[in-house]
């Protein structure tokens, strides 16, 4: 009896030294002083449901507005293009990150957080390059066009000497041994994305209409980006497909693509170009921005295999102080300092001054 | 001639006892020499390779590479080496049942070792990884607003020991209040059926439990739902048959002459329950309760579903999505940043975290086995 | 026994008509003593052989006093509970993955991932996978598991032996999701040059046909990552039984002038057989069910075939549902939860097989 009251008094002492160091030395608390004068009257939670391509930046844009406004918390989980379409349209999310605009057969749905009769936007705020990674022994500065890389992830080129790679790469000491192509093993926006690439430049052989699901079989599947990374950069002889922060932090390299009669090496200024060349979705809104790539550009300095995520949210929300939060991270985000601190942390490619104006102007009508 | 016999008489003169077996030094050396032999192939076997890839730059890497599979490479070579020479050495000398006994010696001593290396690689990995991050900083801050280096899992320590906490209780007493019932009180198909269906609640995936869990909520709470509350009943049901069982064990031991003598100084039964029976039994229903909890404790996959996961505190169990240990290690390698490293760091940190955790438990649960069982007798 | 007979001198001579001392009928003594101690402190004069107010009770010899104090209603009445809440919350995950399984059974299943003709075109590779990866872990575990069983009751010195035990028992407490940080850090890479060296010199050999993974990321390393976590469950049940062995089977076998090996193989190992089936069945189950070392590790694809050494491996349902669950939506979700149950059909399965043999041999231990 005696040792359970002492064992109890023990445990008791634990448990209360745990909760007082459990506030966080980074958050809770402190947060009058730290604000040091922020005008911010905003507190709340919201939460976001999308893309994991743009987790990183997300992660990035959360950490600036949350310290610049310390009641405010959000919670950005990365599932997917389509679970955050899904959410969104449930109503389990105020905004949504996708890979791809809102189809018009989803604008004819209902969407649980937004006042009804009222269409969501969709915000291009995410541009980042899709880098065809690769980790190849003595090989440096390898240079690939449309076809080839559609035959490489295809299958239908197996070793890396076959005499495609080597046409273009002359200088280069190519091994003979097999490709690992990696791709990814979930559905993803990169992979839709890297698909319409190909379908739209070499149809005869990338005869598989883009989805979020890779359409051949028999490559090394990995999930995720930095799944797909990892199994590049741990791998022999691979090569895959990645948002392009990726390879930059694990240092692999990074193929050069064929535009028109040259080769280009991805850059965040070569991907907004192509984005700016590209034409809007017609039959949309005013304060709809969707765009329509053009993957098939020939223009020098344009980087086609690029990536466009979207920033979903209500026009009018039901609750407005959800609204209000969300319409002040968008602003943060769409703005320069907030397109900066993505490129930074990771490695998007900014949007350019015409989109960001337009980008805010539609972000002003959000109620 | 000569050396034949003097041979003979050498060995005649130093084995006069135990002629016919192998010397006891023999095992031992075999092994040394086998050691030696494996040793020194594999090391012309690099050596070989070195200079051909010393042609070609950038060796560093996969050298290093190589020499760690090269030690384990020698290790194997050397076992098999030995197991073959001292079969055929034991056969020449002591006969096919000797040696075949040698054989299984070294295989079963073999089979031990060979599971030692797994847990020594893991262990090492999670040590040497994890110390990176292992400091206070680790303890006290969370994710949020962290993006790169720095920050730590005091939102996943607390979130885990909060979902466990309420995991174990509403386990416990479910489980414990079973536990008497099929003991003390079940007759008949119910405590039948009961104890059937903890076998079948045994073998529940534990993935599966999650989804259970996510269904039960999502009629409440609408598609999408994730709270720390989701997490602690989908762990209860992957924790209640464990408690059930070990508690009915114990309650089991409970000898009945202890029941007796309370019944007959007059005690009803319900008293002699909670004062004679579940006291004798406490250090063991305790020792089955935590290590219930360290089962649990470290699943992934049903939390990864239904708890889900933040950068900040939450302590609300009923709202919004809590992170956990295992989640956080788990999404730290899956969702890393750009600063890759950073990431893994506190993964693996996390990853020694939640093992010296588990182990603690596992420890609390033979010192209270050993403080309070010879107390029996009070 | 004997001290509560003499605490009650004056009760006990009244209620048993066999007036002599219980030491011989153990079954009923407590009954009797019992309905003395109740009636006693009811009404003192009443005769305690006849219990009249229990006369609805199921069982009236047993416990012919439950109706009566409102701390045993309280108490049978609140385990009772306990245990029905058991049954009914294992009928609500049946209902509730039944339930939400029928869309995906019934809807079209050309909206599921890989648009298969039919759910159970789905379902195959799966099944498959799941199955395959477990029968191999448990094909790379099961000797080795019997190895360090007998190693630790029969070989190791006395005194290490229980050491030895805990060093294993310690991978039992390692986390499955750190298995995987392991097995896809530390593992996959390790072996990766092995596997290519098979390819290019074993190839002729259908299981490990060419081309070899570049990542090492196949179902071959899970199988090793698998047959390790389930290890520790295998040997602590091995070596229980193993223990358990009557010593008279082992000394006979001994003074026959058998070597231990032959001791081992003819006195311990068939008094465990059914021990050793039933803890194969139970680390078969936990291999079936194991989620994140799998998602973690594995490569995956939605194919059947024995390879083991290549990128296209088929996948399992435990680590399919993880990696994909939190993408699906709509009529995906169901059919995840739909291939959870299947999941949990084959797990109730073996665990059945397991429980079968494990009583089996329970009725026969009773005679030892």
């Amino acid at each position: 009896m005696s040792f359970s009251t002492k064992s109890a008094v023990i445990a008791l002492a634990a448990v209360a030294a745990l909760s007082l160091s459990s506030c966080a030395t980074n958050e809770g608390g402190d947060s009058s002083t730290d604000s040091s004068g922020s005008t911010s009257s905003l507190s709340g939670t919201i939460s976001g449901v999308g893309a994991s391509s743009q987790g990183s930046a997300q992660e990035a844009w959360i950490a600036s507005f949350q310290t610049a406004n310390p009641d405010v918390t959000i919670n950005y989980s990365p599932d997917g293009s389509g679970a955050g379409r899904k959410a969104f349209a449930a109503g389990g999310s105020a905004y949504a990150g996708s890979d791809s605009a809102l189809s018009d057969d989803e604008l004819k749905g209902t969407f649980g957080s937004c006042v009804a009769d009222t269409d969501p936007v969709n915000l291009p705020v995410y541009i980042s390059p899709i880098a065809v990674i690769y980790n190849v022994e003595g090989v440096k500065d390898l240079k690939l066009d449309a076809e080839t890389i559609a035959k490489i992830f295809k299958g239908d080129i197996t070793t890396w000497n076959d005499p495609a790679i080597a046409a273009m790469n002359p200088d280069a000491k190519l091994p003979s041994s097999n490709i690992t192509r990696v791709n990814r093993s979930d559905d993803s926006g990169t992979t839709k994305n890297f698909s319409d690439y190909l379908y739209k430049n070499v149809p005869e052989i990338w005869n598989a209409e883009p989805t979020d699901v890779f359409p051949f079989p028999g490559g090394e599947a990995a999930k995720g980006t930095s799944g797909v990374a990892d199994a590049v950069a741990n791998g022999t002889n691979a090569i895959g497909y990645a948002d392009a922060s990726a390879a930059a932090s694990r240092k692999l390299g990074v193929a050069q693509l064929k535009v028109g009669d040259e080769f280009v090496a991805y850059s965040a200024e070569a991907a907004a170009a192509v984005v700016d060349a590209s034409p809007l979705v017609e039959g949309r809104g005013d304060n709809d921005i969707s765009i329509k790539l053009d993957r098939t550009t020939t223009e020098a300095g344009t980087y086609p295999l690029v990536l466009v995520s979207y920033l979903i949210a209500c026009q009018e929300y039901k609750d407005k102080d959800q609204g209000s939060i969300v319409k002040e991270y968008l602003g943060y985000v769409a703005s320069e300092e907030g397109q900066k601190e993505a490129a930074d942390k990771a490695g998007s490619a900014p949007i350019s001054a015409s989109l960001t104006e337009k980008v805010k102007a539609a972000i002003a009508t959000i109620k | 001639m000569s050396s034949t016999a003097t041979l003979n008489l050498t060995r005649a003169a130093s084995n006069p006892l135990t002629a016919g077996k192998l010397p006891r030094w023999a095992p031992l050396t075999l092994l040394a020499g086998s050691l030696v032999v494996s040793t020194i192939m594999f090391l012309l076997i690099q050596l070989a390779s070195t200079t051909d890839s010393a042609a070609s730059s950038g060796a560093d890497s996969s050298s290093t590479d190589a020499g760690g599979i090269n030690f384990f490479g020698i290790a194997f070579v050397g076992a098999v080496l030995y197991a073959v020479l001292i079969t055929t050495f034991a056969w020449l000398a002591e006969g096919r049942r000797r040696a075949i006994d040698r054989l299984m010696t070294t295989l079963i001593v073999g089979a031990f070792v060979l599971a030692l290396v797994p847990l020594i690689s893991l262990l090492i990995t999670v040590i040497a990884g994890g110390l990176a991050r292992f400091d206070a900083d680790f303890f006290t801050t969370s994710m949020r607003n962290v993006t790169g280096e720095g920050g730590g899992a005091l939102h996943a320590i607390m979130g885990t020991l909060q979902i466990t906490g309420l995991a174990t209780l509403i386990s416990v007493p479910v489980g414990l209040f079973t536990a008497i019932y099929l003991v003390e009180y079940g007759r008949g198909w119910l405590a039948k059926s009961i104890t059937f269906f903890i076998d079948v609640m045994t073998g529940i995936p534990s993935i599966v439990a999650g989804l259970f869990a996510f269904a039960l909520f999502a009629i409440f709470f609408g598609p999408g739902v994730r709270m720390g509350l989701g997490g602690a009943v989908a762990l209860s049901v992957l924790m209640i048959p464990v408690v059930v069982r070990s508690s009915e064990e114990m309650l089991k031991l409970v000898p009945n002459e202890l029941r007796e003598a309370s019944y007959a100084l007059g005690v009803p039964k319900w008293l002699t329950i909670s004062k004679v029976v579940i006291p004798t039994a406490i250090a063991g229903i305790t020792t089955g309760v935590m290590i219930s909890i360290s089962r649990v404790i470290g699943e992934t996959a049903p939390l990864l579903i239904i708890a889900g996961f933040t950068t900040s505190m939450n302590y609300n169990m009923l709202n919004g999505p809590v992170m956990t240990l295992p989640v956080f290690v788990y999404n730290s390698y899956a969702n890393p940043g750009t600063d890759v490293n950073a990431y893994l760091d506190r993964a693996w940190a996390g990853a020694l975290t939640l093992i010296v955790i588990v182990m603690l438990l596992n420890l609390g649960a033979r010192i209270i086995a050993k403080i309070f069982s010879p107390k029996l007798a009070r | 026994m004997s001290e509560t007979g003499i605490q009650d001198p004056l009760r006990v001579p009244p209620t048993d008509s066999a007036t002599a001392p219980q030491p011989d009928s153990l079954a009923e003594a407590p009954s009797s003593v019992h309905e003395t101690a109740e009636s006693s402190s009811a009404t003192p004069s009443q005769q305690a052989s006849t219990p009249s107010p229990t006369s609805e009770s199921l069982s009236p010899t047993k416990n012919p006093k439950t109706p009566k104090r409102l701390g045993d209603l309280l108490y049978s009445g609140t385990s009772r509970t306990a245990g029905i809440l058991i049954l009914v919350v294992l009928a609500a995950v049946a209902i509730f993955l039944i339930a939400q399984s029928i869309p995906a059974l019934v809807g079209d299943p050309t909206q599921l991932r890989g648009t298969p003709n039919s759910f159970w075109e789905y379902v195959a590779p799966l099944a498959f996978g799941t199955v395959w990866a477990a029968a191999l872990a448990l094909l790379f575990a099961l000797p080795v598991a019997i190895g360090i069983a007998l190693f630790i009751s029969h070989y190791a010195p006395r005194r290490l032996a229980a050491g030895l035990g805990y060093l294993i028992d310690l991978l039992a407490a390692v986390p499955s999701v750190v298995f995987g940080l392991w097995g896809i850090k530390v593992l996959a890479p390790a072996v990766q040059p092995l596997y290519e060296w098979l390819t290019i010199n074993m190839g002729w050999f259908p299981l490990f046909a060419g081309p070899a993974s570049g990542t090492g990321r196949t179902i071959l390393t899970v199988a090793i990552v698998l047959a390790v976590m389930i290890l520790p469950i295998i040997t602590a049940l091995c070596r229980e039984v193993f223990l358990q062995t009557p010593v008279l089977h082992q000394e006979a076998a001994l003074a026959l002038g058998a070597t231990r090996w032959e001791m081992v193989r003819i006195a311990v190992l068939p008094f465990g057989r059914a021990g050793i089936v039933s803890a194969s069945m139970l680390g078969l189950g936990r291999a079936l069910g194991e989620t994140m070392a799998v998602a973690m590790v594995l490569s995956p694809a939605v194919v059947i075939n024995f390879a083991l050494l290549t990128s296209t491996n088929p996948t399992t349902i435990a680590a399919n549902i993880a990696l994909n669950f939190p993408e699906a939506f709509g009529i995906n979700v169901n059919a995840l939860i739909a291939t959870g149950l299947v999941l949990f059909v084959i797990t109730l399965l073996v665990n059945s097989i397991a429980r079968i043999i494990v009583n089996r041999r329970k009725a026969f231990s009773g005679a030892n």
